[in-house]
């Protein structure tokens, strides 16, 4: 110990290991940054943009509400938001329910399930080329698959992408087919997260498989499928590919969604401003839609 | 209500790997019986398989004399309380107690009265209606007592209850199972791996290891005469203190160096004897050079009510020995040990205890 006072030491506060430090937004900083550019910016552009009479090249005027108007009183994609409730109503319950039956029918360890899981999965990693391709030879009148089983039975199949009525139904089975991997991977994913010893203690109570089904597993998985519908709603809303490469919107504009409408308007019509509006309206359907799915469940859930 | 188990010639096997090996066990009407063995011995299988949630592979199980083991879980009146709760998570606490009784198709007033009952004796009237998300550990284990009471089994089945409570709770839960045993005067089996629950809850222990049955009886039995070395190992704080043995005259066994006990084994037997086993309140420290071993004390142990010393001997070997908790000893201490060889066990090469003359 000297008597000379030693200089003094700046104390340091110990940070914390969780405490916020900046240079952790430079991991962030890559995501942000197309996140911003490429969602974020788009998004409010849009929403200029369809207020304004644009067409590809230059901003036109501002013309408030007139894209909008000029939508509303356009017969063709009013009929095209109803093509679009209309698939996702076929669509989604259809995904929901068999993905849960394909998830509860292959949660098992067997070789069978293994390899079925891997099978109905596949078709997700398509593209919707492939995937319209392959439906159209089963769809093809005379030649194809569908064909093919109707004659077994003596009967001539239907004319699935050119008849008004089953156009649309042709498209949500195809979508149905290629979409399902995903719902049943989420659902096995839940289903497997339910710990085995409940079931046990359901044994124990003498629960009948029914039972067990409807008031345990179920349950279990409520908020997996509230989740899958609203993921189901988002994607099924944008239909675009299959009915684009199936049937060009036709006939008569029955399987003519809204994302077809917008390609249709901004980009051979050249009217940028009010494709942007009808993005718009498709935008506060889905998060309408979506919204009132996940109040609804929640409110159900709170009540249980 | 309540029903003996009869366990006849059970085997099991997972695979190549045997779990059970050709088991028989007997348990009387009304009686507590705790399954006591190390993890991996194939306690808590035979419990699940009395549940009916494993099958077996060759015997029979019978409750009440009547044969149960190609029955459903469902269907052998019994009810279990597991390790994790296993409460329905989802269900408030009411409803996971009426659960059960609803699959019986019980009419609603019975559920609602045995309900009540169980709620009041179990002090979980106010949890009722809510989930078991919102309840403690101990609470939890609670309803899931509840659940089971509700249902009036033949049986109760516990499978590690205790284990996730911590040291308080457990103690507590203890003595109100043990209280709950005395109230509904049930046939009920207990499986830990924890020998002060299995001291304090049975009134016989079967004590499990590697897939056989190493002895059964009452606590105090299994205590003072332990069938096996295991048994001598497994059951007792401290563990027993074990020695090799080098050779007898009589009842006279030669241990390690100069030492050497006089005990009760029977002079024809103790030429067999491999190991000799004595608890640590068998051996009392003495002054240096007073006892039948001197050694230096390496670990001091202060219990509170008493204390342990670890002795360490000159060839090595460590034993625990037992003071008083007001000792004056230390660690480095030089002290010599008093063995009393009337209270040694003796065990044979595979580990069987030899047969001791009656106490004097």
């Amino acid at each position: 110990m000297t008597a000379r006072s030693a200089p003094s030491i700046k104390r340091r506060r110990t940070a914390s290991a969780n405490a916020p430090d900046w240079r952790n937004a430079l991991f962030v900083a890559p995501y942000l940054f197309f996140f911003v550019t490429l969602l974020v910016f788009p998004l409010f552009w849009g929403i200029w943009l369809s207020f304004h009479k644009a067409d590809i090249f230059t901003n036109g005027p501002f013309i408030g509400l007139g894209n909008y108007l000029r939508l509303f009183n356009d017969a063709v994609f009013l009929q095209s938001v109803g093509n679009t409730f209309y698939f996702v109503l076929l669509t989604v319950p259809t995904l929901a329910l068999l993905g849960l039956f394909l998830a509860l029918s292959l949660n098992s360890n067997s070789r069978l399930a293994t390899i079925l899981r891997g099978l109905f999965f596949s078709s997700s990693v398509l593209s919707v080329t492939i995937v319209t391709l392959i439906w159209r030879f089963v769809f093809i009148p005379q030649y194809g698959l569908l064909s093919a089983i109707y004659k077994l039975f003596g009967s001539e199949v239907p004319s699935f992408l050119t008849d008004p009525n089953l156009a649309m139904i042709a498209i949500a089975i195809t979508t149905i087919w290629w979409c399902i991997g995903l719902p049943m991977m989420l659902f096995l994913a839940a289903l497997q997260q339910i710990p085995a010893d409940i079931y046990e203690a359901a044994a124990l109570d003498n629960a009948s498989r029914w039972r067990t089904l409807i008031s345990i597993t179920l349950p279990s998985i409520r908020r997996t499928f509230v989740l899958v519908v609203i993921i189901q709603i988002v994607m099924q809303f944008q239909l675009f590919g299959q009915a684009w490469l199936m049937t060009r919107g036709g006939p008569n504009n029955t399987t003519r969604a809204i994302v077809l409408h917008i390609y249709d308007l901004a980009f051979r019509r050249w009217d940028v401003g009010m494709g942007a509006a009808a993005s718009e309206v498709l935008f506060v359907l889905i998060l309408a839609a979506a919204t009132i799915q996940f109040l609804t469940s929640r409110s159900a859930g709170d009540r249980s | 209500m309540t029903a003996e188990i009869d366990i006849r010639n059970v085997s099991k096997s997972y695979g190549p790997l045997k779990v059970i090996e050709n088991l028989s066990l007997s348990i009387p009407a009304h009686e507590f019986v705790v399954f006591l063995g190390p993890s991996g011995c194939g306690k808590s299988t035979l419990l699940r398989m009395i549940a009916g949630l494993e099958g077996i592979d060759d015997g029979e199980i019978l409750i009440n004399g009547e044969r149960v083991d190609p029955l459903p879980p469902g269907k052998r009146g019994l009810a279990m309380v597991f390790q994790s709760y296993a409460l329905y998570p989802h269900m408030t606490v009411r409803q996971n107690m009426a659960f059960g009784l609803e699959n019986l198709a019980t009419p609603a007033p019975v559920i609602a009265e045995r309900i009540a009952a169980a709620a009041r004796m179990l002090e979980i009237d106010h949890l009722l209606d809510r989930k078991p998300g919102q309840l403690s550990g101990g609470q939890r284990q609670r309803v899931a007592i509840g659940r089971a009471v509700v249902k009036e089994p033949k049986a109760f089945l516990f499978d590690e209850p205790l284990s996730n409570l911590d040291a308080a709770l457990r103690a507590r839960t203890r003595i109100e199972i043990a209280q709950l045993h005395q109230r509904l005067r049930a046939t009920m089996i207990f499986v830990t791996h924890d020998q002060i629950e299995a001291m304090t809850l049975a009134e016989r222990i079967v004590v499990m290891n590697n897939r056989r049955i190493e002895q059964i009886g009452p606590p105090m039995e299994i205590y003072d005469q332990p069938a096996t070395r295991f048994v001598a190992s497994f059951v007792g704080t401290p563990q027993m203190n074990f020695f090799d043995v080098r050779g007898a005259t009589g009842s006279q066994i030669r241990l390690d160096g100069t030492l050497s006990l006089s005990t009760r084994v029977d002079p024809i037997d103790a030429g067999r004897a491999a190991a000799l086993g004595i608890r640590c309140e068998a051996v009392r420290v003495t002054g240096e050079g007073q006892g039948d071993a001197d050694g230096v004390i390496d670990v001091l142990e202060r219990l509170g009510d008493r204390a342990l010393a670890h002795v360490r001997l000159p060839g090595g070997q460590t034993v625990i020995a037992n003071e008083i908790a007001q000792t004056k000893l230390r660690v480095g201490d030089r002290v010599g040990l008093g063995f009393d060889g009337a209270k040694a066990h003796l065990f044979d090469a595979a580990g069987v205890a030899l047969p001791l003359r009656s106490a004097p």
